[in-house]
């Protein structure tokens, strides 16, 4: 166990360093990094060139790359456009999206699994058909439109909700913003739920346990369930990190001022300290989400603990 | 009688249409004695099994007929519930693959264990000790620590023996092993088939050994019934089928075993394969097969005429058969 | 995360490679799941339990099989047909279509519909059927190209690593979590962001490249599940070459699974174009594409609405259509999971 952490451990940090190194290079070389300092105007070609030493950009890429990490490992991510440092806007901007995730991650547990074991158990019958063809059609619809038309329904014609969220983006003004994020993981939870549950159900050790003559909530309980969530508890923690980086089209239509809002406006602003800050940090956010998934995956399936 | 099984009927419904996997089968069994079900994959033995054990995937199968008297209560009526504590209580199933048929999640002492918390209202302490018991008597060494472990940790050998455990745990009157042997080395196979036949003596349980393995059969069973196509096709004492058959099939299947060094090549001496279910041959579903075969099989089933010293055969030449 | 999900059941695998290839833009940011696929996921046939399971009818080939079984389901056949009714009306959209998309008249701004305009006039005053039947040809080119680019990197790149291993194999493991590390649309706002343009090559390009490490994994598992076949260790023991070997006995039993997700990922490629074009990236006017007018329509959305819906309506039947000819597809290939 300690050595397959370790192993985990060893095998991200090639992955952190690649992923960074990608971003920073599509930053640095495809774009002009300078180009938002001077805010909306043309930087004068003495700031320029003040500013192209200053950020050693007349240095080699990997030279910039290693300066770069060295001074994010020791906290500074550099400045934003507007001159506030980028750790600032991280700090206002990732708790706000963390929650956002996080209601996200609860659709997805008690909704999509739910709906899995239902839809896996009755495999065949009206409701698993229903459900079917409802992941699919959540599934079809990208995102943008999903979050577009709830925003019309909920927030405008019914007036249930807000349909912008506040600046301080309290919990209860994130619901909706939330499962509109969820909704398509939401529809593969359900999916893959599905699949696993009804795969399981069909198998030798299910059988046993009712041969065994154990009670039917007992089968489904502590049998068929235990073995068919792995999958399942693997997706939904993998896809933390995912969310997480993927909501700025939800954070977009509901004017959430999270990641993807700070992130959007670094790129339009050119402004590459914000987005490779930004993106360094979810990297990290994914790695860290993947190694907590292998870590739950070796307590739930003594196979890979012992292996 | 322990266990009587009456024209039992089952059905798959499959997108090419109805397969009779169990086509009107009756086999009984006493109190304490051992029943070998003969046959070759296919021929329904295992399938009329989990019927009477009451595992039957529904769907795609269905039982369509027949009853099942086990201590005089026909368990097709009973209610679930009721039927449910006679699982494993009563009668308990050991299957052929215990890798597969263990959960691969939890560990053997509380896969054994299980057993008594369900049935027998015990604490989960209680439970554990008696699963150490029974380990312990089926010869897995270390019982108290093996416990602990999974069952992807264990031998094949140690897993059927846990597999065994789990099915003498309650002391049912009625075993069903299903093919218990197969998946196992040619070493291992004698000493799992030694324990069970020893512990089936001690705690004196009737016993139906499904096999395609005469060799099993000649060692432990008592009677013997021969499956083909979904219809038993001689049934007899184990002592006068080896003397001589009074079927076609069986005695195909008798000539067979000088050649019972693999699986898959026992049935060398039978021209052509078994019939596929979903198109069974009129008359006698042998009649392609068999050497012996003459225009009045081809058009109509044989029933199971009387044969003699406890025999039945459903060959309309059995006289024959038994002669030559 | 590689090697430890081997112990999971074959066609929750299949399922889970079908999820990490539809996941769509935001709250699913494909391709970067982790729900990994593994050495296991290909689809096979096998007959049914020796003795337990319901009998099988004559045996066919897989593909002819699954063929037969395709031409049966109903999922398979409407959406094909949609496919084809797309297909054909991006090859000749004045077909059912015969106006410019591109000449509008400010004064119709926002109207409704009305005789000849069935879907009424956008914030420019155009027709709305016409650009939303004109804008199904950027949305097929984008999906298919994208598709086509990512199953040819990702297959060549995924079975080279399958069928070499070694160091190869680890270099480009590595390579692929690299990618799956970066969030999708994020990767397209940085490069698409930098890179202009009013055609589509630089989105086709962009998908090719953050999609293809997706199958390149599947392409690699599916290589060495069919690498392990005895007959492949046959041909090997008879001395037939590498190439011999990887060309006709092990690409043609190791396609399917690449085949099935790439269907998929051809929906998901659609839907992205559009997310990309509505965050300002993808294609931008005067391209005619459903995610630049549904992008167009969000700030009328209140008082107008069919400005939105029928893009947006069309947008999710397309991929709708292609996601569902996956599912019918790797339903056919692999029996059990029905």
């Amino acid at each position: 166990m300690g050595r397959y952490v370790i192993r985990r451990l060893l095998q991200m940090i090639p992955v952190f360093i690649g992923a960074t190194l990608l971003i920073f290079l599509m930053v640095h070389v495809m774009g002009d990094p300078i180009a938002g300092l001077c805010g909306e105007r043309q930087c004068d070609p003495a700031t320029e060139s003040r500013l192209r030493q200053e950020f050693g950009l007349d240095r080699p890429v990997w030279q910039q790359y290693m300066t770069y990490m060295g001074h994010v490992f020791s906290g500074d991510f550099g400045t934003a456009f507007n001159g506030q440092k980028v750790i600032e806007l991280m700090a206002s901007a990732f708790p706000v999206t963390l929650r956002l995730t996080l209601v996200a991650v609860a659709f997805e547990l008690v909704v999509g699994v739910v709906l899995g074991v239902l839809t896996g158990l009755r495999r065949g019958r009206p409701v698993d058909t229903s459900v079917l063809l409802l992941t699919l059609v959540v599934i079809a619809v990208p995102t943008f439109v999903t979050g577009l038309l709830a925003q019309l329904v909920f927030g405008v014609t019914w007036r249930i909700v807000q349909p912008s969220v506040s600046y301080t983006a309290p919990l209860g003004e994130l619901i909706l913003p939330g499962l509109v994020l969820a909704s398509v993981s939401l529809a593969y939870v359900t999916r893959l739920t599905r699949t696993s549950v009804a795969e399981n159900a069909r198998s030798d050790y299910v059988r046993t346990a009712v041969a065994k003559g154990l009670p039917r909530h007992r089968v489904i309980t502590r049998h068929l369930l235990r073995n068919s969530l792995i999958p399942v508890v693997t997706f939904i923690g993998t896809d933390i990190g995912a969310l997480m980086g993927g909501a700025i089209v939800t954070e977009r239509i509901f004017n959430i001022h999270g990641v993807g809002f700070q992130l959007y406006q670094g790129i339009l602003r050119q402004n590459t300290q914000t987005v490779v800050g930004f993106v360094t940090v979810l990297v990290i956010v994914f790695l860290l989400a993947n190694l907590l998934v292998d870590l739950v995956y070796a307590v739930l399936d003594p196979r890979i603990r012992y292996a | 009688m322990l266990l009587d099984v009456r024209d039992l009927r089952v059905e798959f419904r499959t997108r090419d249409g109805v397969a009779r996997a169990v086509n009107g089968v009756s086999y009984a069994v006493d109190a304490g004695e051992t029943l070998a079900v003969l046959g070759e994959s296919g021929s329904g033995k295992s399938v009329a099994a989990q019927a009477v054990m009451g595992i039957l995937d529904t769907p795609p199968g269905r039982i369509t007929g027949g009853e099942v008297l086990f201590r005089g209560r026909d368990l097709l009526r009973l209610k679930e519930e009721r039927r449910r504590r006679i699982r494993g209580a009563e009668m308990a199933m050991i299957f052929q693959d215990a890798l597969s048929a263990l959960n691969p999640v939890l560990d053997v002492g509380s896969q054994l264990g299980e057993m008594f918390v369900v049935h027998r209202g015990m604490s989960r302490g209680q439970a554990r000790a008696r699963a150490v018991e029974l380990m312990d008597r089926v010869g897995i060494p270390a019982a108290r620590e093996r416990a602990g472990d999974y069952p992807h940790q264990f031998s094949g050998g140690m897993r059927q023996r846990v597999m065994i455990a789990m099915a003498l745990a309650l002391e049912p009157a009625l075993i069903i092993a299903d093919e218990p042997t197969t998946a196992l080395d040619v070493t291992v196979q004698a000493q799992v088939m030694e324990l069970l036949a020893r512990l089936r003596r001690e705690l004196d349980m009737a016993l139906i050994l499904i096999t395609h393995d005469l060799g099993v059969v000649a060692e432990a069973a008592d009677r013997i019934a021969v499956m083909y196509a979904g219809r038993i096709v001689e049934t007899a004492p184990v002592h006068a089928v080896h003397r001589a058959a009074a079927h076609p099939y069986t005695r195909a299947l008798l000539d067979s075993v000088p050649r019972l060094d693999r699986k898959g090549r026992e049935l060398y001496a039978i021209r052509g394969l078994p019939p596929n279910p979903l198109r069974v041959p009129p008359g006698c579903a042998f009649h392609p097969r068999c050497p012996v075969a003459r225009d009045i099989c081809r058009t109509d089933e044989p029933p199971l005429y009387e044969a003699g010293e406890g025999r039945r055969s459903a060959c309309h030449f059995w006289r024959e058969t038994l002669d030559g | 995360m590689p090697e430890p999900q081997c112990a999971r059941p074959r066609s929750v695998a299949v399922e889970a490679v079908a999820v990490a290839a539809a996941a769509t833009p935001d709250g699913g940011a494909a391709p970067g799941h982790g729900a990994a696929p593994e050495p296991g996921a290909a689809p096979q046939r096998r007959s049914a339990g020796s003795d337990g399971g319901a009998p099988t009818g004559k045996p066919r080939g897989l593909w002819s099989d699954a063929w037969h079984d395709l031409l049966r389901n109903p999922v398979f056949v409407v959406s094909a047909l949609v496919i084809v009714f797309l297909v054909v009306i991006s090859v000749w959209p004045s077909l059912i279509a015969s106006r410019n998309p591109l000449s509008c008249d400010l004064a119709l701004a926002q109207e409704g519909s009305r005789p000849g305009h069935p879907f009424g006039f956008n914030g420019q005053g155009c027709d709305v059927y016409t650009r939303t039947v004109h804008g199904a040809r950027t949305s097929v080119v984008v999906g298919v190209l994208a598709s086509l680019g990512v199953a040819l990197t990702g297959s060549v790149l995924g079975a080279l690593a399958g069928f070499h291993g070694g160091a190869w194999d680890a270099v480009l493991s590595r390579i692929t979590d690299v990618f799956f590390a970066i969030p999708v649309v994020l990767g397209g706002l940085v490069l698409l962001s930098l890179v202009a343009g009013t055609t589509v090559w630089p989105v086709i390009g962009f998908m090719v490249l953050l999609g293809w490490p997706q199958i390149s994994r599947i392409a690699r598992g599916s290589v060495i599940t069919v690498k392990q076949n005895d007959y492949v260790q046959a041909a090997r023991a008879l001395g037939a070459s590498p190439a011999r070997i990887m060309l006709r006995h092990i690409l043609p039993n190791a396609v399917a699974p690449v085949i099935v997700v790439a269907t998929i990922a051809l929906g998901t490629f659609i839907a992205l174009e559009a997310t990309l074009s509505y965050l300002g990236v993808g294609l931008r006017p005067p391209a005619v594409s459903w995610g630049i007018d549904i992008s167009d329509a969000s700030p009328y959305i209140r008082n107008s609405p069919h400005m939105l819906l029928w893009p947006a309506g069309a947008l999710a039947v397309t991929v709708l259509a292609f996601i569902m000819l996956g599912d019918a597809v790797r339903d056919a290939l692999d029996p059990k999971l029905r």
